[in-house]
């Protein structure tokens, strides 16, 4: 074997591996070169000199970020003459623009203070430059050009992390300065406020204005959680300074999102700290809700719940449970439904986004989650995406999908009906009819079946179903799909071919796919075609549903379902019920699945359902066909409420429990990759409000069955016990990094890919399934089409997000997305006030000509309650999930 | 720009990247200036982000981002020109036009900047006038010069 190379540093000698650069190799052995401009992981631009080394022989400085080691290399770090130059550097530094450290944000944490002090530089012997650029300040951030020293480490990060390239260099010599296009101020540019820029940052030029004078950096405690919005599970630290949320970065170096957060994410935080929040139980009387004491409260929810489930039986009674509470307060809600009530009505809004994921991957795989994890991404070949307008709604997941296109170890292909940003980085873009997903999946299984393309070894061996999957896809060849999707019959050969050559490929997808009365349908399709190629239990594969929420995953984890306990085990199992039975303490638990959430608005309706508990959701914005559902609610005999906020489904309560936010509990969120994840309380409550489960305990305890847990852990103890898929995760294990469940032993590592080897159902199982169209279709009284979705800058309700001052600044009200074409044939022009009826109701809002539209479809955000998307949505459902159909309805439009 | 016409522009340069600085030239020979709409155009169908056209457009003094005058006037104030009286030059220029550095002239017929050398400094001081250099200037020349202009233009007129 040769002798390995070997570089000399500060007189030690270190081997190295080609490639590894200076820098890399100090940091590797705890030498300790300053650096300034450098972003470790990206490509070095060795733009600030300031990590320069001296190397023997070499007539200049070399820049030790940017310069690989070569065998026999002698590196001085500390030298006289590297010193010097450093030190002139520095100085050079802080002539450039106005450093003033006595009220800047980044006075303790800048790296160009601390590089002052490291090198004694006391005084600039060189006159301070003028600043040639104004300071520009929007809700969320503020660049001060005086502060800033053009280290692009701002620009790096823009467009090779988040690959958002909102901003880059302009100009140059002295007049140099980081631009976005246009040099247009960042709320009028491209930007879309990920803050990441300002994260990296080193210095005062970026900060966040929201967090202006809230405090010093040495005042603030950090605490790492786990994000409240969506399902990436982005790790971030709350700065908290008196009992306050005064600032959020992202968390270094930490899974899935090191260190990269969205707008939400970071800038999403005022909700926590507003005087809005609920800190005492309110009671209904004569009309209006009056304050009350938690002993009234419970004390009167528990008499109320009591005499219902006497009067009526326990089914007459059902829970919402919550996607956005921890894993530990699901489980205690269905325990509380099942073996307290009596009852399986209990649900969560997963039925209203991934119902159809679970029942359809349950049918194919044998297991309902995301097969693969985040970090998988990189190493796909390829990427389908359809039904996610991921950069929108899961900004950190499409940071992955941009990177692995830009890096060039993927190509992308995106089905979609709108020009959704993702476009742009696509190789392909199929823009399919609204509704017809199984078609085009069956066109391009047709092509990969009939060019024979596909995996046989792994059709044979590993699944079942294929000869009928093939008789069905038969007929659908790319002209047949041409027709019913729209979609070329080219580009549906070109995507077969490509999917199928491509290996390993991943299918993302999210509520595009599932907000159909054929949800199950769609997503069975996404199962066939990956199983088809091959792409199931492999690194890089997979079918991966995003799931929208923080911790919807867990919900259902955790058994927040009518049909299942934790860990999915079936309520109609007696040998399950048994073990529940004895771990509970209680005879005789429901055998029968209880009502969805669909279900249970409707049994309010028909007068069937009495009593309904409503853990964080907000029904009145967020379900379809809202005027059926407030009718409902109103027919109940109890409608109990426990929010952070006074939601418009509160408004509605007879009782409403304040509960604590994600920042002021303990417990753990699963996110959409199935990894469970530390949630960890950072301030006291406001007021009298309450943890979740602190809440149903203490109810229970009213009701004569004990809950009884010293903390959130114990909770998660008694959830090892009962669910063999958490068995052996644990909070210690987890302040390491979170675990991917399946996690059955203590000493299990965790299952980042699931179906290796074998699926969990043994073989996987194709679906024949034939093409159906949306349940409502345009006619000449609706000649239009409706789709709805999320805006990157609300989330949900917006019962958190419009709680920000920013977020509301940068997407301050509902709008109707039109094409350009529409727009013409109507006499639209941007801005103009619309009115858009369904066969379910009317809303208004304002006209915004794109053509993200396609011809034919207009598009509704459908966070805004005042212009509620949601009352012009289909309630039909998909059979098998029971999700509505939110995607697709018949509309038409006027101008008011 | 209509959109053929770029993607004639594209297609001559093999839609390649590394051709962009060419691409804008030519985008900006037949416009007189980059606009804006052009660049997204070019940016969406090459392609190659936004920012980093911009990038490229501000950082060389040739690039345009805002209408120049049907004759842009450029004044060299190199070294040679400058011992030669360009300053004086200019300031005569600024004076006839009524227009300072990035200006354009009401009528849309001229707009001014200055070059640091042209290169041809035996001829100083130069202005250049449309494609047109006029070597040995003088402020005294600078009228009757740009006088030319406005006829040869009533005349097409």
């Amino acid at each position: 074997m040769a002798r390995k190379d070997t570089i000399t540093i500060n007189g030690d000698e270190f081997s190295f591996n080609e490639g590894e650069t200076i820098l890399q190799i100090a940091n590797r052995n705890g030498i300790d070169i300053p650096t300034l401009c450098y972003m470790k992981g990206l490509n070095p631009t060795g733009a600030c000199r300031i990590c320069v080394v001296e190397v023997k022989g070499a007539r200049n400085l070399v820049p030790s970020c940017a310069t690989p080691a070569m065998n026999n290399m002698v590196v001085e770090t500390e030298s006289e003459r590297v010193i010097k130059s450093r030190k002139l550097n520095i100085e050079l530094l802080l002539a450039s623009g106005r450093h003033n450290c006595i009220t800047c944000e980044k006075n303790g944490d800048c790296r160009l203070q601390d590089l002052a002090y490291r090198y004694k530089v006391e005084t600039v012997r060189f006159p301070e430059s003028e600043t040639r650029y104004e300071t520009e300040t929007n809700a969320l951030i503020i660049r001060d050009f005086s502060r800033c020293i053009l280290c692009g480490r701002c620009v790096q990060v823009c467009n090779e992390v988040q690959v958002n390239r909102a901003i880059s260099y302009g100009y140059r010599g002295s007049a140099s300065k980081i631009v976005a296009v246009g040099d247009l101020p960042l709320n009028e540019s491209d930007c879309v406020f990920c803050g990441e820029c300002v994260q990296a940052c080193p210095v005062g030029a970026l900060t966040e204005n929201p967090s202006r004078f809230q405090g010093r950096p040495w005042e603030v405690e950090k605490v790492q959680t786990t994000c409240p919005y969506c399902g990436v599970g982005c790790q971030m630290n709350l700065h908290i300074k008196d009992n306050k949320v005064i600032k959020i970065t992202g968390t270094e170096d930490v899974a899935p999102n090191f260190a990269s957060l969205c707008v939400k994410g970071r800038f999403g935080y005022d909700f926590i700290n507003k005087p809005e929040r609920l800190t005492v139980p309110l009671i209904k009387e004569a009309g209006s809700l009056k304050n009350a004491s938690w002993d009234d409260a419970l004390s009167l929810t528990a008499k109320r719940l009591v005499d219902i489930k006497s009067k009526y039986g326990p089914d007459s009674i059902g829970i919402f449970s919550s996607a956005k509470i921890t894993n530990e307060e699901n489980y205690i809600a269905q325990k509380f439904a099942r073996a307290v009530i009596g009852t399986n009505n209990v649900d969560h809004c997963a039925r209203l986004c991934h119902a159809s994921t679970v029942a359809g991957l349950a049918a194919a795989f044998g297991s309902g989650a995301m097969t693969n994890s985040v970090a998988d991404i990189e190493k796909s070949k390829l990427i389908l995406v359809t039904g996610s307008n991921t950069t929108e709604a899961h900004p950190v997941i499409s940071s992955y999908i941009k990177r692995a296109v830009e890096s060039g170890s993927a190509k992308l292909i995106v089905v979609d009906p709108r020009r959704i940003p993702l476009t742009k980085f696509a190789t392909l873009w199929l823009r399919q009819n609204l509704g017809t997903d199984v078609a085009w999946a069956n066109g391009m299984m047709h092509v990969i079946i009939s060019e024979a393309l596909y995996d046989s070894n792994y059709v044979k061996d590993r699944t079942e179903g294929f000869e009928e999957l093939k008789k069905t896809v038969e007929k659908y060849d790319p002209a047949f799909v041409s027709k019913i999707t729209g979609i070329s019959a080219d580009d549906i050969i070109k995507a077969a071919r490509m999917y199928a050559n491509s290996r390993p490929a991943s299918i993302f997808f999210a509520m595009g796919i599932t907000q159909h009365s054929t949800g199950t349908d769609n997503v069975k399709s996404m199962a066939n075609l990956a199983m088809l190629c091959g792409n199931v239990g492999v690194p890089g594969g997979g079918v991966n549903p995003l799931r929208g929420q923080n911790n919807v995953q867990g919900a259902c984890d955790l058994g927040a379902l009518p049909n299942v306990f934790s860990g999915y085990q079936p309520v109609g199992d007696p040998a399950v019920r048994e073990k529940m039975e004895k771990a509970w303490g209680v005879n005789g638990l429901p055998e029968t699945s209880g009502l969805t959430i669909t279900e249970m608005v409707k049994g309010a309706q028909d007068g069937k359902l009495k009593a309904l508990y409503i853990i964080g959701e907000n029904p009145l914005v967020s379900d379809p066909d809202i005027n059926h559902v407030e009718q409902g609610l109103k027919n109940l005999e109890l409608l109990v409420v426990q929010d952070i906020f006074l939601s418009d489904t509160a408004k509605i309560a007879d009782i409403v429990l304040p509960s604590a936010s994600f920042a002021e509990k303990d417990g753990t969120f699963t996110n959409t990759e199935r990894k469970v994840q530390l949630v960890r309380k950072a301030i006291d409550p406001p007021g009298k409000a309450k943890q979740d489960w602190e809440i149903i305990c203490e109810l229970s305890n009213r009701m004569g069955y004990a809950m009884e847990y010293t903390d959130s852990k114990a909770i998660m103890e008694e959830m090892n016990s009962v669910t063999p898929s958490y068995a052996g995760i644990s909070y210690s294990r987890l302040e390491n990094g979170g675990l991917h469940w399946p996690c059955p032993a203590p000493d299990h590592p965790g299952t980042p890919i699931l179906h290796v080897g074998t699926f969990t159902r043994g073989l996987g199982q194709f679906h024949a399934i034939e093409y159906i169209p949306p349940a409502e279709v345009t006619d000449e009284d609706y000649p239009l089409y409706l789709t709805t979705g999320r805006v990157l800058y609300h989330f949900h309700t917006r019962t958190m997000t419009m709680q920000s001052e920013g977020l509301n600044e940068l997407s301050p009200e509902c709008f109707v997305e039109i094409s350009p074409q529409d727009a013409a044939d109507y006499n639209i022009k941007q801005g103009d006030l619309l009115r858009v009826h369904s066969r379910r109701g009317e809303i208004q809002a304002m006209a915004r000509v794109s053509d993200q539209a396609i011809k034919g479809t207009i598009f509704i955000p459908f966070h805004f309650a005042k212009a509620a998307a949601n009352r012009l949505t289909n309630p039909a459902l998909d059979p098998i999930a029971k999700i509505p159909e939110f995607k697709v309805c018949a509309i038409r439009i006027e101008k008011v | 720009m209509d959109h053929k016409c770029i993607d004639k522009i594209l297609e001559k340069y093999g839609h390649q990247e590394s051709s962009i600085i060419a691409i804008l030239q030519d985008l900006q020979e037949e416009e007189n200036y980059l606009p804006e709409n052009d660049l997204a155009y070019i940016s969406e169908n090459l392609p190659i982000p936004l920012t980093r056209i911009y990038r490229i457009a501000t950082f060389y003094n040739a690039f345009n981002l805002t209408p120049r005058g049907k004759y842009p006037v450029s004044v060299c104030m190199g070294t040679a020109c400058h011992v030669r009286g360009a300053p004086m030059v200019f300031d005569r220029v600024r004076l006839e036009l009524g227009i300072d550095i990035g200006g354009v002239t009401e009528d849309g017929l001229f707009s001014l900047e200055t070059v640091n050398c042209l290169g041809a400094c035996a001829l100083g001081p130069i202005v250049v006038i449309g494609k047109e250099y006029h070597g040995n200037m003088t402020p005294a020349k600078v009228e009757s010069t740009i006088k030319k202009y406005r006829k040869r233009i009533a005349k097409e007129k």
